[in-house]
């Protein structure tokens, strides 16, 4: 497939070509003037700057690299303020859908009697919690901490590529690579009005607190409760425990006594309100989900039904941002806002449909299939960038479990401008903004987390699969 | 504050001294095997002793055979089968602060993971002896650069005393672990063998524990068993002696106690070690057997620990 990507920093190549779009003239003149050795050494100065600091990213089931930096790339990725205000619209209105299509396959199921989505994709979803047809979260709010995936495809086109509502990560990359651009180039900044990230961990922690229980005081105890340090994301959970300052916990942290929650401090037993958790649902407590868990309190699924502690997000979110159920999110936003969606969902085949699979095997080699369950670009087939035989053994496992894939066509995903060993070449890039969903309002930090495909050509920007990140700029003027 | 990141800094803390404590251990026996025999020095007993006083002995037969400058040296400085080896040390000294990074100030985050990350230019090849030097000397400056951010950078609340607690344990632990070793070069007895070798065996133990000078500055006399002994246990201007170890462990267990407005068992039995301390006398310590009374000190310098532990960190 050869379709030409839209270069944000030029527009479509060929296509009428514009020299340089007006967000990147600064920043392109910048790069025109600056030789080329220049990055080679602010590149290593960065990455200096991320091995003291200590972001590290652990890859499962690599040994080597246990602890390997994500590869950071200096070129920032540019927003214009239209561009931004639209894609916030868009944000806030696909979460609040997402938190009211949660609340009612929880409650009375007015979706599923309406037909708008299959019940047996909420019913048989692997995260589905039966549980909490019995819990009711404080403000009916499920999802507080989003991480929406976004990609261009043009001048106006952005689509919603996927919905994270269980436990994103990222939002340290977005904090640090700002730092890290701020230290390198403040001369780049002087030239630019960028609109400010640092303020997200305030409303990160704005927005913890507007959900404690109503039992808790008027200072709540807000804790981040973390898988421990061999887990992946360990570095961030540390370091947005720091900027919030509140305890990082481990489960050993925590215990229940008579239906509260409370950790072990050198001062004794101090009680917890709310628990940023960067658990699992299955994790949480080993006497109502996996008794295996050595990583989850028992009893806290009781203090939660009791409504003595606020867990973030919510258990059973998932059900939410299973790919197969994010086909249906356009008549989800529709049924819940009454409104036009705003932001678009990538045209999305479900395997589980008749048509739709023959359609799917007829032209592997030009879709990508994800498995609905799947995250972190793990188990997934980019069609056209596949061998002869990965599109044979794909084909047999869907045809083995239909119900587990989804295809959507290659998206010729926007290109960036991007440092990269034969000088600065364009690279496919996609967005991650954040989104916090207090009982007060909806908190979105202009910006989020440009992740970047460093290989030519390729589509998939996963740090586990050899993505980098970029700062992204919210230009606000 | 939460009982593991008590605990995590306690560890913290131990392991960057006891990382010290090996390196010097380490400089004191080359420095002495460099000596002609004449002088004490050439024979392998110096190499003995350094395993014997950083521990682990039995660990070590386990691997090795021959007791040598180059066994000792890289069982001591880069084994990972020896928990307290210095290679050990940096790295448990590193995972708790990793499990801990938001009670560290980033001057501490530092000096630690940027130790982690130098140790790799060091291990796994062959040092030549002045490398080798140039190794002990840079594990020494780690621990001051650790020590020194801590007392410049971080807070004045718990996290800081527990941080210094685990400081003045493992060095009252190293100290009295050297006195056992060697408590027979500074008996009576050896001083009528007298001699320059016995002088440059004392002279080790003064350099173990970086009292060299101190030494000549506090009693402004040649160099006796005896007072080098009271040096490293009763003087009080001596940082690594008992008494300053237990000066500074009851003064910050009495720090956490008023902030918690709790006191308990650590810093009753702490009190009472002190006590006993001030009230001591260096030649009563001999009369009634050096030996015995840096023995006793050891089971109760692991007590007072395991109450810390059991009080604040569990």
């Amino acid at each position: 497939m050869t379709s030409v990507a839209f270069d944000e920093m030029s527009g479509f190549e060929g296509n009428a070509p514009v020299a340089v779009r007006e967000a990147y003239a600064a920043l392109k003149s910048w790069l025109d003037a600056t030789p080329p050795d220049q990055f080679h050494t602010r590149r290593s100065q960065a990455e200096l700057l991320f091995r003291r600091i200590g972001i590290t990213f652990a890859v499962y089931g690599d040994n080597d690299s246990t602890e390997r930096l994500i590869p950071f790339d200096i070129i920032p990725r540019v927003l214009t303020k239209p561009e931004w205000d639209f894609l916030e619209r868009g944000l806030k209105q696909r979460v609040t859908a997402i938190n009211a299509f949660l609340k009612d396959v929880y409650t009375t199921q007015e979706c599923i009697k309406a037909g708008i989505i299959p019940e047996e994709l909420v019913y048989r979803n692997a995260h589905y919690r039966m549980e909490m047809r019995s819990i009711r979260p404080p403000h009916d709010l499920y999802v507080h901490i989003a991480g929406i995936d976004i990609v261009r495809t043009g001048e106006n086109d952005f689509f919603v590529l996927e919905d994270n509502a269980r436990t994103p990560s990222g939002v340290s990359y977005m904090l640090e690579n700002r730092e890290v651009m701020l230290r390198l180039f403040p001369d780049l900044f002087s030239r630019h009005r960028v609109a400010p990230v640092e303020n997200y961990p305030d409303a990160l922690l704005a927005t913890l607190r507007s959900l404690a229980p109503t039992t808790a005081t008027r200072d709540p105890t807000v804790v981040l409760l973390t898988p421990g340090r061999y887990n992946s994301a360990f570095y961030e959970h540390s370091f947005l425990a720091d900027k919030l300052g509140v305890d990082l916990v481990e489960a050993s942290d925590l215990f229940t006594k008579d239906d509260v929650l409370y950790m072990r401090t050198t001062e004794g037993p101090r009680r917890v309100d709310v628990v940023y958790r960067r658990l699992d649902d299955d994790f949480l407590d080993p006497l109502v989900f996996r008794p295996d868990s050595v990583l989850g309190v028992p009893g806290i699924m009781n203090a939660y039904e009791r409504g003595n502690v606020t867990l973030a997000n919510a258990v059973g979110t998932g059900v939410s941002d299973d790919k197969a159920v994010y086909s249906y999110m356009p008549e989800i936003v529709r049924f819940f806002t009454g409104e036009e969606p705003i932001l678009k969902n990538v045209p999305t085949h479900r395997c589980r449909e008749k048509e739709a699979l023959a359609y799917v095997l007829d032209n592997l080699g030009s879709l990508v299939v994800k498995e609905v369950n799947g995250s972190g670009g793990y188990g997934m087939l980019v069609g056209p960038h596949a061998t002869k035989r990965e599109i044979e053994e794909f084909g047999r496992r869907i045809r083995h479990a239909p119900d587990g894939f989804i295809a959507q066509p290659t998206l010729s995903l926007s290109t960036c401008p991007t440092f990269v060993a034969s000088g600065v070449a364009p690279r496919h890039v996609d967005l991650r903004p954040f989104v916090l969903c207090g009982a007060d309002e909806i908190r979105i930090v202009p910006g989020g987390l440009t992740r970047v495909a460093l290989k030519e050509g390729s589509l998939v920007v996963n740090s586990s699969q050899g993505g980098g990140t970029k700062d992204t700029w919210v230009l606000d003027a | 504050m939460l009982s593991r990141t008590a605990d995590s800094l306690y560890w913290l803390s131990r392991y960057v001294e006891r990382a010290e404590f090996v390196a010097r251990i380490l400089d004191a026996a080359h420095r002495l095997a460099s000596l002609p025999t004449s002088y004490g020095g050439g024979e392998t007993n110096e190499w003995h002793s350094a395993l014997l006083s950083a521990g682990g002995e039995a660990l070590f037969r386990a691997h090795h055979d021959a007791v040598n400058a180059d066994t000792v040296g890289r069982f001591l400085a880069f084994s990972p089968n020896n928990p307290s080896s210095i290679r050990s040390c940096i790295e448990t000294a590193r995972e708790n602060a990793r499990s801990v990074r938001t009670a560290l100030t980033t001057e501490m985050w530092d000096t630690i993971n940027g130790a982690w990350l130098e140790l790799r230019n060091y291990e796994g090849r062959d040092l030549s002896q002045e490398e080798f030097a140039r190794f002990l000397d840079w594990v020494k400056s780690i621990s001051l650069t650790f020590d020194g951010s801590a007392y410049r950078t971080m807070l004045r609340n718990d996290a800081y005393w527990f941080t210094r607690l685990g400081t003045a344990i493992e060095r009252a632990d190293n100290t009295a672990r050297i006195l056992d070793v060697k408590y027979q070069i500074l008996l009576p007895a050896s001083e009528r063998v007298g001699g320059s070798l016995d002088y440059f065996q004392w002279t080790t133990i003064l350099r173990e524990v970086s009292a060299f000078n101190a030494y000549h500055w506090v009693y402004r006399e040649s160099i006796k068993p005896m007072l080098v002994a009271d040096l490293l246990i009763l003087n009080r201007q001596m940082p690594r002696s008992f008494l300053n170890c237990y000066g500074q462990l009851v003064e910050h267990l009495d720090l956490i106690a008023d902030a918690y407005g709790r006191r308990g068992p650590s810093q009753r039995l702490a009190g009472n070690l002190l006590a006993r301390l001030e009230g001591d006398h260096i030649e009563r310590v001999f009369a009634s057997g050096l030996h015995e009374f840096v023995t006793a000190f050891i089971d109760e310098n692991n007590r007072v620990g395991e109450a810390i532990a059991t009080q604040y960190l569990v």
